[in-house]
C-alpha cells in the first residue's frame, strides 16, 4: 500500500500539494519546490500539461519527487494520449514506485498553447479509472493477461461549483463506482457552499481533500470568477484581498488559505486538503505552518 | 443535412494555382450555394478577383449538385474552355473537388475549406450533430450525441469546463451533458445517463469507411 494510501486510511488529516513542472529541462526550481515542501505533505501531484500548456512531464516530476523521497501523486489526463500510451505509461510510473494516480479528462487542446494539436481524449477520467482497475486484475483494457500487475491508489477530481452541478454529481458517482479511492476538489472558497457539497459527498465510500487554490492578488481572484469555469470567489475575500496593503496582497492570500484550512481541519469539513499554489509553491511551508500543521506531515 | 464549406482566402488560392494563368471555374448548386461559397455569385465574384490578379479564366459552370454531377454533359458543354484552362478551381466542398479531379483529368485547386456537415437550424443556422463513428449510443443520451456535441467526445458526463450550461472551448457551444442531462431528466430516464460506458471503438468503421451495397440489392432484387 501506498505512504499516501496509508495516511488517507489513518484518518488522520492528510495534507497533498501540487507541483508545476518547468516548460523546458530546467529542473531546478522544481527540485527546490520539491525539497522545500515534501516532508510537511502527505503527497505531492505533479501536472500533466496543465490548461494544456506543454511542460516537463508529470511522470518525470513524480519520479523525481520518488527519489527525493517524497510521495508523488501522478496526475494523468486523457488529453494527450490514447489507451495504449496510457496503460504503458501505468506500467512504467508502477516500475519506478510512482503508485498514486489522479485521473482526470484534461482541458481542451484549444484553451492551451499548442491550439492546432490533436486532442485525443480516446478514454475518460471514468474510463481511465476502470482501466487502472483493470490491469490492477491483472489484465490489460483488450482482455490480454498481464506478466505482473499494477496497484495503485487512484482518485479523481469534482468541482463543487460547477453550474450547472446536478450532472457533475452524476460523474462523481461513477469515478467512485469505477474505483476512485479518493477525491481532490476544484478550487472552492466558499465554505457555505462546500458544506453543501460535503453533505452529499459523505454519503459515499471516498475520501475528499478540499482543493485550495492560493490566491495571490485581488486581480487574480476576479480573473478566476470571469475565466474558470467552476471557480467563485466570494466578493468577501476579493475585499480582503484589495484592503490589503501594497505589496502585502499575496501575504493577505496566504493568510486565508491558511485560514480555510484550519477551519475545514477544525470543523472536520473534509478528510483533508490538495493546496495548489500555483507558481508560488514556496509559500506552501509557511500556509501550512500559519494552518498550524506543524512538524512532519508524512506518515513514515 | 448540407456540407458547410468556408472560402480560402485569395493568396492561398493563389498559392495553390502557382504559376499556372488559365482557370476553369466549378460551383455548386447545393450545399455551397447556400453556404455562398460555391453559387453563381460566388463563382461569378471569384472570376472577377482572379482576373484582377492577373489570372484568365477561361470560363465558369455551377452545376445542381457539385459533388456529383461534374458529369460528361458539364465535360462537352464546357469542352473548350476547360481545356484551354490549366487548372480547374472547384468551389465546392472536397467533395466536388475530389469529383473533378477524378473526372476531368484537369489538375484541380480547391478554393474551399470543407468544415463539417451539418443539420440545418434556425435561421440559416447549420450544426454538427453526427460525425459517424459508427456506435450509436444515442438511447442512452436523450438522443443528443456526446461523441459530436462534446467538444472532448466524452461518454460518461461532463467535464469540469462546464460553465453556466456552456462548454470552455466557448463560441456560443453548449456543454453537450448539459443538455443531454436536462433531457433524460425531463424524460424520467438519468438512470440512463448513470450508466457506465466503456470505452468506444475508434475501429468500429474502418477507415476509410467503405460500404457494398451491391450484394444485398441482389438478394432483395430475388424476393
Amino acid at each position: 500500500m501506498s505512504k499516501f494510501k496509508e495516511a488517507l486510511e489513518s484518518g488522520k488529516f492528510v495534507v497533498t500539494a501540487e507541483i508545476g513542472p518547468p516548460k523546458g529541462v530546467n529542473l531546478e526550481p522544481v527540485k527546490h519546490h520539491i525539497e522545500l515542501v515534501k516532508d510537511r505533505v502527505d503527497g505531492l501531484n505533479v501536472t500533466d500539461n496543465q490548461s494544456s500548456v506543454l511542460r516537463y512531464p508529470s511522470l518525470g516530476g513524480a519520479i523525481m519527487i520518488k527519489e527525493l523521497g517524497g510521495e508523488p501523486i501522478l496526475q494523468m489526463t486523457c488529453r494527450d494520449r490514447n489507451r495504449l500510451a496510457l496503460q504503458a505509461d501505468l506500467f512504467f510510473a508502477y516500475s519506478r514506485g510512482v503508485t498514486n494516480v489522479l485521473c482526470l479528462t484534461g482541458d481542451a487542446v484549444v484553451v492551451g498553447d499548442h491550439k492546432s494539436a490533436k486532442g485525443v481524449f480516446d478514454l475518460d477520467s471514468v474510463q481511465l479509472l476502470d482501466a487502472i482497475q483493470t490491469l490492477s486484475e491483472g489484465t490489460d483494457l483488450a482482455g490480454n493477461p498481464l506478466d505482473g500487475a499494477p496497484h495503485f491508489c487512484k482518485g479523481a477530481i469534482v468541482t463543487p461549483e460547477a453550474k450547472p452541478l446536478a450532472p457533475q454529481l452524476v460523474k462523481f458517482e461513477k469515478k467512485i463506482a469505477a474505483g476512485a479511492e479518493f477525491i481532490q476538489t476544484q478550487a472552492i472558497y466558499d465554505l457555505n457552499n462546500f458544506r453543501n457539497f460535503m453533505d452529499y459527498a459523505r454519503k459515499f465510500d471516498v475520501k475528499i481533500l478540499a482543493g485550495i487554490v492560493l490566491l495571490t492578488s485581488a486581480g487574480m481572484a476576479k480573473f478566476m470568477n470571469k475565466n474558470v469555469p467552476g471557480i467563485f470567489v466570494p466578493q468577501a475575500l476579493i475585499d480582503e484581498l484589495a484592503g490589503a496593503p501594497k505589496g502585502k496582497a499575496l501575504e493577505t492570500g496566504i493568510g486565508i488559505a491558511a485560514r480555510m484550512i484550519r477551519t475545514i481541519r477544525e470543523e472536520k469539513l473534509a478528510d483533508g486538503v490538495h493546496i495548489m499554489a500555483i507558481g508560488k509553491e514556496e509559500t506552501v511551508p509557511r500556509i501550512l505552518d500559519l494552518a498550524g500543521i506543524n512538524g512532519n506531515q508524512r506518515t513514515s | 443535412m448540407k456540407t458547410i464549406t468556408q472560402q480560402k482566402p485569395l493568396e492561398e488560392i493563389l498559392e495553390a494555382v502557382g504559376a499556372d494563368t488559365s482557370l476553369f471555374i466549378v460551383g455548386c448548386g447545393t450545399c455551397a450555394t447556400l453556404c455562398r461559397t460555391g453559387g453563381v455569385d460566388d463563382v461569378a465574384a471569384m472570376a472577377e478577383r482572379l482576373t484582377a490578379a492577373g489570372k484568365i479564366v477561361t470560363g465558369t459552370a455551377v452545376p445542381p449538385t457539385g459533388c456529383d454531377e461534374v458529369t460528361a454533359e458539364i465535360r462537352s458543354a464546357y469542352r473548350d474552355q476547360l481545356r484551354a484552362a490549366d487548372v480547374v478551381l472547384v468551389m465546392s466542398c472536397a467533395f466536388g473537388v475530389q469529383t473533378a479531379a477524378a473526372q476531368l483529368k484537369k489538375p484541380v485547386a480547391p478554393a474551399l475549406d470543407t468544415l463539417f456537415v451539418g443539420k440545418e437550424g434556425p435561421a440559416g443556422q447549420y450544426m454538427e450533430i453526427c460525425m459517424q463513428f459508427g456506435e450509436c449510443v444515442l438511447s442512452d443520451t436523450g438522443g443528443i450525441c456526446p461523441v459530436t456535441l462534446c467538444h472532448k467526445g466524452l461518454l460518461n458526463g461532463p467535464c469540469g469546463g462546464t460553465n453556466d450550461g456552456m462548454c470552455e472551448v466557448g463560441n456560443g457551444r453548449e456543454c453537450a451533458w448539459t443538455l443531454i442531462y436536462n433531457r433524460l431528466e425531463t424524460q424520467g430516464r438519468l438512470e440512463r445517463m448513470r450508466r457506465y460506458h466503456p470505452p468506444k471503438s475508434h475501429n468500429a468503421v474502418l477507415r476509410p469507411g467503405m460500404m457494398d451495397l451491391t450484394h444485398s440489392r441482389e438478394e432483395a432484387a430475388k424476393q
